[in-house]
């Protein structure tokens, strides 16, 4: 058992847990006590890799970018999750739990949704199973994320405005959560990232395991080895990196980087960087670390990237940080857009601004020629264009 | 039955929730002493957080408003020195668990038990980190942690519940969040009974739901009392609220 992975209390070091009132208790409980066994059913793996492989479109290339990798001085490879059907890594784990929720015998989906890329993966999952489908979402976001919105309803989802805090992710995870309470036998709840009372930051990590399963084996064909020197992924809750960690984190020769959101900058007061000013401390079901108040109070996070524009981490992140194993920086808005323009004039593909930040990071690092890098390009970039656009006057 | 702070009654008790700092920062005492001069016999008093999710839309509101007026602990420990002084009855604080965990639990119980606080209610603190890390210092201070109970709480985890608690049993009368009616049909009845059959070692107090007289009688025909909240939350955004406490405490009890 790894010293990264979750143990039997539902805890990574010291963060965690299921901080839960009672009423999510049996849903949590039922989901605790069932979701390792279902998902090592034959039939489950089965109906999971084929729907991946069929519908999906995976395995996700690993591609060496050539042109990228003669600017920086290394041999990158891109983890193409931006070429998954609806255009990001989110879809991994809404057909995972999708499958489970069906096993487990529930008529209805609930989701939160900032940007609306996971709401958009779980509308497509449930028009996939014909189940009936509510995703909360912002009322900023729903105003700023048009096109998404419209996706989800094209798929027969009801999307429902969060109108309570600032109206923009984290208040959508309230009013999921408050919707769970409020449903407690028929409902399954879909968190899109490695956030929320244990075991979803287990059971998303595992979903999205597939990353980093498919990139082994690709870098042996391309490299000859297994493990390369870094592996960079962007965090806002946590799940592309979770991912694409998972089958590294006990290759400790394997450097891990996590890129966070910095905004306007770390000390600007509107930014993201959770593990640069964050605390240990409690939020949607798990203790992690947390951008609060000396109070406790949560503070509104803030980035150009709706996707990364969460006020913590999942707590395997928050122990991979503590622990050292990986190392956790932030990008700005500006070192991003620009490394989102540079991809896409070097090699023609438009990546997600979330992804940028990853790219981002690669400016900051030194490399002697030998090394293997691999970076998560989590999502691709249509759903920024308005803002690649408004950012480049094009 | 345990030994607990209802001695003095066992029947047809009266809890008013209301937040702290709301509607303005200084009102927390003032309405405490005028729920207890109007009849309530006991309360809890919410510390607000900027994320309660087991609440509505009545007290996610009172609990924003009351952290732009600026309240949190510290002001509250603050405010609640003159408790003792001016309130006799059993006050109990109910807040999620982030705010306590900055303050520091030990702080908190200790703060607890120098102005005079019975217990307290922390929905997001699962019963295993209580039991685990937190029950001895909750003990050390004697604080009472109260557990909640739903309709879907097993028997076994309800006997759990019960060894562990000291005061009450907070009786959630649906799986719901706060502000909700209470609909007492026949599953509701179903389950306030094989409450009562189990005779906990501790008194029952339903909550959520709870807005008046006849779901006040209707709760308190199977448990020991029963809280009200969002109804009496709302009647505080009220510009004369504070005349208006002694009829609202009257009516519920008539």
């Amino acid at each position: 058992m790894s010293k990264y992975q979750v143990d039997k209390k539902g805890y990574y070091g010291p963060f965690g847990g299921a901080y839960i009132p009672e009423m999510l208790y049996p849903n949590v409980e039922e989901l605790q006590s069932r979701y390792l066994e279902i998902m090592q059913e034959e039939s489950f793996q089965q109906e999971f890799h084929a729907l991946l492989k069929d519908y999906v479109g995976r395995p996700s290339p690993l591609y060496h970018a050539k042109r990228l990798s003669e600017r920086y001085g290394a041999t990158i490879f891109l983890k193409r999750e931006d070429l998954n059907h609806t255009g990001a890594h989110k879809i991994n784990n809404t057909i995972g739990q999708i499958l489970l929720a069906e096993r487990l015998g529930k008529k209805r989906i609930i989701a939160e949704t900032g940007a609306g890329q996971h709401g958009v993966a779980t509308a497509t999952v449930c028009a996939l199973k014909g189940l009936e489908c509510v995703v909360y979402m912002g009322e900023v976001d729903i105003a700023r994320q048009a096109p998404n919105v419209a996706r989800m309803k094209m798929m027969g989802a009801k999307v429902v405005a969060a109108t309570s805090g600032s109206k923009t992710l984290k208040d959508a995870t309230n009013e999921a959560l408050r919707d769970w309470i409020n449903n407690p036998v028929d409902t399954h709840y879909i968190i899109g990232s490695v956030v929320g009372p244990h075991p979803y930051p287990d059971l998303v990590a595992r979903f999205q395991s597939i990353i980093s399963e498919e990139t082994k084996k690709q870098l042996v064909e391309k490299t000859g080895s297994t493990t390369p020197d870094y592996v960079l992924a962007c965090v806002g809750g946590g799940s592309n990196a979770a991912g694409m960690f998972y089958h590294f984190l006990d290759d400790e020769q394997v450097k891990l980087i996590a890129v966070e959101a910095a905004g306007h900058g770390v000390d600007s007061g509107e930014t993201a960087a959770t593990t640069a000013l964050g605390k240990d401390g409690v939020l949607h079901g798990s203790r992690s670390i947390l951008m609060q108040t000396e109070d406790g109070q949560v503070i509104e996070p803030y980035s150009i990237s709706a996707g990364l524009d969460y006020p913590g981490i999942g707590p395997q992140h928050a122990w991979l940080f503590k622990s050292g194993r990986g190392q956790y920086v932030s990008i700005t808005d500006d070192e991003a857009m620009q490394a989102g323009l540079l991809l896409t004039k070097l090699e023609g593909i438009i990546p997600a601004i979330e992804s940028s930040h990853a790219l981002a990071h690669l400016e900051k690092m030194t490399f002697t020629g030998d090394e293997n890098v691999v970076i998560c390009l989590s999502g691709r970039g249509d759903k920024d264009l308005d803002n690649y656009m408004k950012y480049f006057g094009f | 039955m345990k030994e607990n702070i209802f001695q003095h009654k066992q029947q047809k008790l009266l809890s008013i929730y209301y937040t702290a700092g709301y509607p303005t920062l200084d009102s927390t005492i003032d309405i405490a002493e005028e729920l207890e001069k109007s009849g309530a016999d006991f309360l809890e008093i919410g510390f607000p957080y900027s994320d309660p999710v087991a609440d509505g839309p009545v007290i996610q509101n009172s609990s924003e408003l009351a952290l732009q007026n600026g309240m949190n602990l510290k002001v509250l420990f603050e405010q609640l020195k003159t408790l003792r002084s001016r309130v006799s009855i059993p006050v109990f604080l109910m807040g999620y668990f982030n705010p306590v965990l900055q303050y520091g639990v030990e702080n908190f119980c200790r703060s607890c038990q120098e102005v005079g606080v019975n217990g307290v209610i922390i929905p997001d603190l699962p019963m295993y980190e209580y039991e685990d890390l937190y029950e001895t210092i909750f003990k050390q201070h004697g604080i009472s942690n109260i557990f909640l109970v739903t309709p879907q709480t097993s028997t076994e985890r309800i006997r759990k519940i019960d060894k562990l608690s000291n005061s009450f049993i907070y009786l959630l009368s649906s799986n719901a969040t706060t502000g909700k009616n209470l609909e007492v049909g026949e599953s509701s009845t179903a389950y306030f009974k094989r409450l009562k059959e189990m005779e906990l070692e501790n008194p029952l107090v339903i909550g959520f739901g709870i807005s008046n007289a006849e779901t006040f009688a209707k709760a308190t025909a199977y448990a020991h009392g029963a809280i009200i909240g969002s109804a009496f939350v709302k009647l505080l955004s009220r510009p004369d609220y504070h005349n208006e406490i002694k009829n609202f405490v009257k009516k519920i009890k008539s």
